[in-house]
């Protein structure tokens, strides 16, 4: 058992005006090496406060959260995120944006031509060595996606963290860029933590899907294993059993078992 | 109204961009609009939809300016001490033709009063800057500092700066850094406040990305602080320009010296009207070319909103 992130019976409640709101409950998860693990469940489930909380933006009110047998004390570049937003900065072009992040992990150790090389490998390993040089108003979304992917291999991170991150992208761009990120991931070998409101998705990437019920207190409840090859196609998925299976135990869960009362 | 009238020039260009089939961003449409007006037989059409646009866009403003020319004219016709138009326009012709003449400190060329003008808003508005901005950063970054500051700036922000003038004649013993400092005192406000505002209106998410790439200080400050406050402190600089610009008049029209403000002062103790006259227009175009050059500059630093 290689776990990089424990995370042991958490908790995190917000305060409000009215009280103090639970949003997680007794959330227990170890993330192993490697895996790829999905988090789904109904907006408001807490997913991304999940995740929040691995990248230590929000600090849990109860519970322990370790990685790498260290507790989690605040974010740092050994857990990297990349924001559904993109949140590339407006005013660097893509070269920048990217050599801000690598210059932060690397520059100890490593001279600036190793440093420009390292940014360029990354623009290059999500096709968009063409954009070094363009702002981020200059390009699509799922570009500005792409770099944000980017900027957060290039720190070589431990671990991870993605919040939706093709929630604010069309149905193509995504596809596109889920093939990507497998070819990516494929490359680097990752350890990825992602929060997505995908079926499709959630199997076509993950190694194990969490699924969390309904807030308040929500938590986690079931685990499901996806046991498919890798690397994975999604034209070969479309009319393989198991597939089909994870997907309707997904469905299952989400629209079955945990229905939200008048959406 | 220039920026009126530039905008209306674009949007002459509009109906062109629409008739293409395929939508484009604005200049790919012209540009692909140009080779169609020269392909197409019916060009002489289009020709004439272009003059139709550039005769809507500039006419409006030449009707109001004629219509106040007219006015004026018939005011003058009136008044024995109104001066008329062409009086004026004679007056104006005499004193361009001579900017920079110089006959002692109280008769010099309209440049040098203009410029004089100029330098003294230039002076005070450069410490209003080294002062306002920082200050703007303290209170924006520090609730402390904030409600420390905040109920002091709320009651002297609405005074006339002219209130002050005597505290820089009693500080400074003299005329000329006297109307310097209100000019410092009416710019520094909406420095200190648009800064203010700036700094505590920089989004979460790039904080978060801040916080997560764990920035040095020095890094967070000149990567992502001071650049997504900068539009906000231009706005800041281009409000305080407009008042500055505003004040120093009334402030020279007091103290006296070399300045456009003393110049109308100077020429209604000489009842040379026409004067006063061409002096209201050359503060209006000034004026309108100082916040032009800022917008200029807003424009250069304003990222597409992603």
């Amino acid at each position: 058992m290689n776990a990089i992130v424990k995370v042991e019976n958490v908790g995190m409640a917000f305060e409000t005006k009215k009280g103090s709101f639970v949003a997680l409950k007794d959330v227990n998860l170890q993330i192993r090496t490697g895996e790829v693990v999905s988090l789904i469940g109904h907006s408001g489930c807490g997913k991304s406060t999940l995740l929040n909380l691995i990248a230590g933006l929000t600090l849990p009110t109860s519970g322990v959260m370790l990685c790498n047998g260290r507790e989690i004390a605040g974010p740092g570049p050994e857990r990297a995120v990349v924001f559904q937003n993109h949140s590339l900065l407006p005013w660097l072009n893509c070269f920048e944006n990217v050599y801000l992040a690598v210059e932060r992990v690397f520059s100890a150790k490593e001279g600036k031509e190793a440093l420009r090389a390292r940014t360029h490998a990354a623009l290059e390993m999500v096709h968009m060595g063409h954009a070094a040089q363009k702002l981020p108003h200059e390009i699509s979304g799922g570009m500005k996606q792409r770099i944000g992917i980017a900027r957060a291999f290039a720190m070589e991170p431990k671990i991870l963290l993605m919040d939706e991150p093709f929630g604010a992208l069309d149905a193509l761009t995504r596809a596109a860029l889920q093939d990507e990120l497998i070819g990516v991931m494929e490359k680097t070998g990752a350890t990825v933590v992602m929060v997505t409101h995908d079926v499709d998705e959630a199997v076509l990437l993950s190694d194990r899907v969490v699924m969390m019920t309904n807030g308040p207190a929500a938590t986690i409840g079931e685990i499901l294993e996806v046991k498919l090859e890798k690397p994975r196609n999604r034209l070969q998925l479309a009319h393989d059993p198991h597939f089909a299976e994870c997907r309707a135990a997904i469905l299952e869960f989400l629209y079955q078992k945990q229905m939200k009362k008048a959406a | 109204m220039t920026t009126a009238t530039l905008t209306s020039g674009l949007m002459a260009v509009r109906p062109e961009a629409d008739a293409t089939p395929v939508k484009e961003t604005d200049m790919a449409a012209t540009s692909a609009a140009t080779p169609a007006l020269v392909s197409t037989p019916d060009n002489s059409v289009s020709f004439g939809e272009h003059f139709s646009n550039f005769i809507r866009a500039v006419l409006p403003p030449l009707i109001g300016f004629a219509l106040v020319i007219g006015l004026w004219a018939l005011v003058a016709m009136k008044s024995a001490d109104f001066p008329s138009p062409a009086k004026t326009l004679d007056a104006a012709v005499v004193l361009f033709s001579d900017p920079f003449y110089q006959n002692g400190p109280n008769d010099q060329g309209i440049g040098w009063n203009i410029l004089s003008s100029l330098k003294r808003v230039a002076i005070g508005f450069g410490f209003a800057a080294l002062v306002g901005i920082p200050m703007g950063f303290i209170i924006g970054r520090f609730a402390f500092m904030n409600s420390m500051l905040e109920p002091i700036i709320s009651i002297l922000r609405p005074v006339s700066p002219l209130a002050w003038l005597p505290i820089g004649l009693m500080v400074f013993k003299a005329a000329d850094p006297a109307s310097t400092w209100t000019i410092f005192i009416c710019s520094i406000w909406p420095m200190i406040l648009n800064t203010a505002q700036g700094v505590q209106r920089v989004p979460q998410d790039y904080l978060n990305v801040a916080r997560v790439l764990n920035l040095s200080e020095f890094r967070i400050i000149t990567k992502i602080l001071f650049p997504s406050v900068l539009p906000y402190m231009l706005t800041g600089i281009r409000l305080s320009i407009g008042t500055a610009w505003l004040v120093i008049v009334a402030a020279e029209m007091l103290t006296g010296g070399v300045g456009i403000g003393f110049w109308v002062w100077d020429e209604w103790n000489n009842l040379k009207v026409e004067h006063i006259l061409i002096a209201i227009f050359v503060i209006g175009i000034v004026g309108l070319l100082l916040e032009y050059l800022l917008l200029l500059i807003a424009r250069r630093f304003s990222y597409g909103t992603n």
